[in-house]
């Protein structure tokens, strides 16, 4: 402990973070090419890029967790040793890991304590307790010490990895997507806290695939494409004027999506609809849970329509959207489907009358982990024979690997491929004519690549005559894409609304509850 | 039955149990930094062979013991090679190792078996302790100073758990090894280490049967103890405390059956040598099953939560896994 004593004391605050020509591969992918980088003290660092653009490994790199290939580090121009974690806390450098690392069986105390070198040989859980209320008291972060880890919330498990690793003397924090899994309020708040670490001193390197976050907090942006530096932007005249609120800066944005994607995205856009034919239709629908009950008076869908459904998560979305799908009977009220009454019908009425439903939850109720992609294909075609035309089925496979632009091949399984692959596949395995579409939250955890690639491919179903139906909690995802809009809260449901009628602010304030 | 014989058979409980509150402790502190060493069966053999057989050649009780937990650490060093360097399956090198460890010991033991040898010489009752009313007699007139032994070990692995900052990393490498490895710790040392340390007990586990409680060695001398360490370990939730009250509860059935065995005579003396087990085996299915919680889901919070936590274990999450670094 004594070396790693004088270390920090040698690393202490505002510590200028260089990595230059970093390498690395992972078998036949080259993860990091050639990729150098430099975080001034005191300042956030963003690091963007799509999934598998390298930023993690960058990181984990820094953090000791996986060793490099070749390259440099350089801490206040002093070359680092960096080969294992225990490497890298002693030069300061601590890392909050996309999934939480730490020890969900233990209390709170007791991870805290884990791994710290301040811990005494025997336990003092009394004045590890009391350091840690200090701690937390400094950022107005409200954690239970004696709680299990495991029954916290992600966003806690962050504040506590935060507080640990200051506790620790980090002066170099990178946070490898932080934003995922956490609700609003936590993220403000971790933002600030951010924020308040930079102004004392320390350098934040913040690694995210959502641009919006980082223009919100990041001094400075690298863009990372295909294991590469894409380039490197200076961020603050976003937030010179950021006072009023959503300040856009378009030229800004544009540049940034040009160097993550090498070109810039066309938005997809939404043709307006007829809004002749209805294809589904709703009357007094009552659905009732163990915690809540909803009621719908009326809803047509129309050919071609897209409602979005806004709201806090859990004030019945996915009963309402279960219901639709005829996975959920409802306790009063009647559902048509083009016409025709079913209300109480088995569930293979509903697939049979052209109705889908695509879960949220991609690996447990979407696809089927441990299976491949042609085993999806052949499961979905499986009929009156007994035996899987192997040949056949891996032809289809590969027609739909094509067509929606998957990257994996017929025999990956489904767990192997990224949230988007897996959204992908998902989209592929639709039936094709359909008259009603069902979807929970349809880009969750998606890179804006595929978040756009998915849309251009709903709205082609739309032209072809399907309704959609979809639940996000992204608001900008819903006024960009619905025709009609019905708001979710406390329980009771609005009447649905013309986009053109919304934004995003009146949004925000139905969702409240105000309607 | 009076209340002196019942000491007198809770007492006698104790002492056959410490070999093995030896097993046990040994297999938990292994699972616990999350390797399963399944050879305690094989393992308890051998070292029960090798430690008369080295006592019996030195003359030297203690150099049987230090034999017996060198023969131990040989075969958990087998297992923790392959477990944590080769990542290759642990129940399946655990299984062979402790069907190869029982029948290596019969072979190699062959020309020491129903000799007399070297046993470890009494030890005196604790002055002060033994005078406690009840637990005096029941803990500390024992007369043996492996029985003596294994209440530091036991006191002194709880302490360690749950008291030391390495017993809590010891309690995170078998959780979460990738958390403890970003802490900085040295993981696949540290699992080295402790199942080498865990598999010495074993072996001394061996040794005590071999040199003490059950003096001398035949064929499959201890054959069934290992077995039933492991299962005590589970019943036990790797809390040394728990495991331990759960080898003396091995212990009881044993010294109820002998003395039903010498009350009743037609019944064959098998039924009495197998019973515990089989008892032990009823007593894990009843703590471990679903109806448990049914039951305790009638009485009040307070003490059903209390309650809950004293029952409710689960295993180290890390436990038979390797662990990789990306």
């Amino acid at each position: 402990m004594g070396l790693f004593a004088c270390a920090t004391a040698g690393f202490g605050l505002r510590v200028k973070v260089e990595l230059q020509h970093i390498h690395k591969r992972f078998g036949p992918v080259h993860a990091n090419d050639d990729v150098s980088l430099t975080v001034e003290a005191g300042t956030i660092h963003g690091l963007l890029g799509e999934n598998g653009a390298g930023k993690s490994t960058l990181v984990k790199i820094l953090s000791g967790f996986i060793t490099r290939d070749s390259g440099v580090i350089l801490l206040d121009g002093r070359p680092a040793h960096i080969r294992s974690p225990a490497d890298a806390l002693r030069y300061g450098i601590g890392m909050l890991h996309q999934d939480p690392l730490d020890f969900p069986p233990l209390t709170v105390v007791e991870n805290f304590m884990a791994g710290s070198p301040s811990t005494p040989p025997i336990l003092n859980p009394r004045a590890a307790e009391r350091e840690f209320r200090r701690w937390c008291a400094r950022f107005n972060f409200d954690i239970d010490p004696h709680a299990q880890v495991g029954d916290l919330t992600v966003g806690e498990r962050q504040q506590l990895e935060i507080v640990r690793l200051l506790a620790n003397g980090v002066g170099t924090l990178i946070l490898d997507e932080p934003t995922t899994g956490i609700s609003a309020s936590q993220k403000t708040l971790l933002f600030q806290t951010l924020r308040r670490l930079a102004d004392e001193g320390k350098s934040i390197i913040f690694v995210s695939h959502k641009l919006e976050d980082v223009e919100a907090l990041c001094d400075r942006v690298t863009v990372m494409r295909r294991g590469q530096v894409a380039g490197e932007l200076d961020l603050r005249p976003l937030h010179a004027g950021a006072q009023q609120a959503s300040s856009h800066h378009p030229e800004i944005a544009a540049r940034i999506v040009e160097l993550m994607f090498g070109r810039a995205l066309a938005m997809p856009t939404k043709p307006p609809t007829r809004r002749d034919e209805v294809v589904l239709s709703i009357e007094g629908l009552v659905l009732r849970s163990d915690r809540l009950e909803i009621r719908v008076d009326q809803l047509s869908l129309h050919r071609g329509e897209v409602v979005g459904i806004a709201g806090l998560e859990g004030s019945g979305q996915q009963l309402f959207l279960t219901a639709c799908a005829g996975l959920e009977p409802p306790a009063a009220g009647s559902i048509h489907i083009a016409g025709h009454n079913l209300t109480h019908r088995p569930y293979a009425d509903f697939l049979r009358a052209g109705v889908c439903y695509v879960p949220a939850d991609r690996l447990r109720e979407g696809l089927i982990a441990g299976l491949t992609i042609q085993e999806h294909v052949a499961l979905r075609a499986s009929g009156r024979h007994f035996f899987i035309d192997r040949a056949e089925v891996r032809a289809e496979a590969e027609r739909a690997i094509a067509a929606f632009n998957i990257r994996g091949r017929p025999d990956t399984y489904v767990e192997r491929l990224s949230g988007g692959n897996q959204q992908r596949t998902q989209l592929a395995l639709l039936p094709a004519p359909l008259s009603v579409l069902v979807m929970e939250h349809p880009t969750r955890g998606l890179d804006i690549e595929s978040t756009l690639w998915v849309w251009q491919q709903l709205i082609a179903r739309c032209q072809q005559g399907t309704a959609i139906l979809f639940a996000s909690s992204d608001l900008d995802e819903i006024v960009q894409y619905s025709d009609r809009v019905i708001v979710f809260s406390g329980g009771r449901v609005s009447p649905a609304i013309p986009v053109a009628e919304l934004d995003v602010e009146l949004l925000g304030q139905m969702i409240g509850g105000r309607f | 039955m009076d209340s002196a014989q019942l000491l007198i058979i809770l007492a006698t409980a104790i002492t056959t149990a410490t070999p093995l509150v030896f097993a046990c402790l040994g297999e938990t502190l292994t699972e616990r930094a999350g390797v399963i060493n399944l050879s305690a069966e094989g393992t308890v053999m051998l070292g029960a062979m090798v430690g008369f057989v080295v006592a019996k050649t030195t003359e030297s009780v203690w150099l049987g013991f230090l034999g017996a937990a060198a023969v131990g650490m040989l075969v958990a060093l087998i297992v923790a090679y392959g477990a944590i360097t080769l990542r290759q399956s642990q129940i399946a090198i655990g299984f062979v190792l402790a069907l190869l460890c029982s029948d290596l010991s019969s072979y190699l033991g062959n020309p020491y078996v129903r000799i007399p040898g070297p046993t470890v010489p009494p030890a005196f009752p604790i002055p002060i302790l033994e005078a406690i009313p009840v637990l005096g007699p029941l803990f500390f007139r024992q007369g043996d100073v492996l029985v003596y032994a294994s209440y530091v070990l036991i006191i002194g692995m709880w302490f360690y758990f749950y008291r030391t900052r390495a017993g809590l990393t010891l309690r995170a490498i078998g959780e979460q090894p990738a958390a403890a490895f970003v802490r900085g710790h040295n993981v696949v040392a540290l699992r080295y280490l402790y199942t080498l340390i865990g598999g010495a007990m074993i072996g001394i586990a061996g040794a005590a049967f071999s040199l003490d409680f059950k003096a001398g060695w035949s064929h499959r001398h201890t054959a069934g103890y290992g077995w039933i360490a492991l299962a005590i370990v589970i019943f036990g939730g790797w809390n040394p405390l728990r495991v331990a009250l759960g080898a003396y509860l091995f212990g009881i059935l044993q010294s109820l059956a002998s003395v039903a065995q010498s009350s009743i005579q037609d019944v064959p003396t098998q039924v009495f040598t197998v019973a515990p087990f089989i008892l032990m085996i009823l007593v894990l299915v009843l703590t471990s099953a679903g109806w448990l919680d049914r039951l305790l889901g009638y009485l009040p919070v307070t003490p059903r939560r209390a309650l809950m936590r004293a029952l409710r274990t689960a295993p180290p999450a890390a436990l038979g896994r390797p662990f990789e670094q990306d």
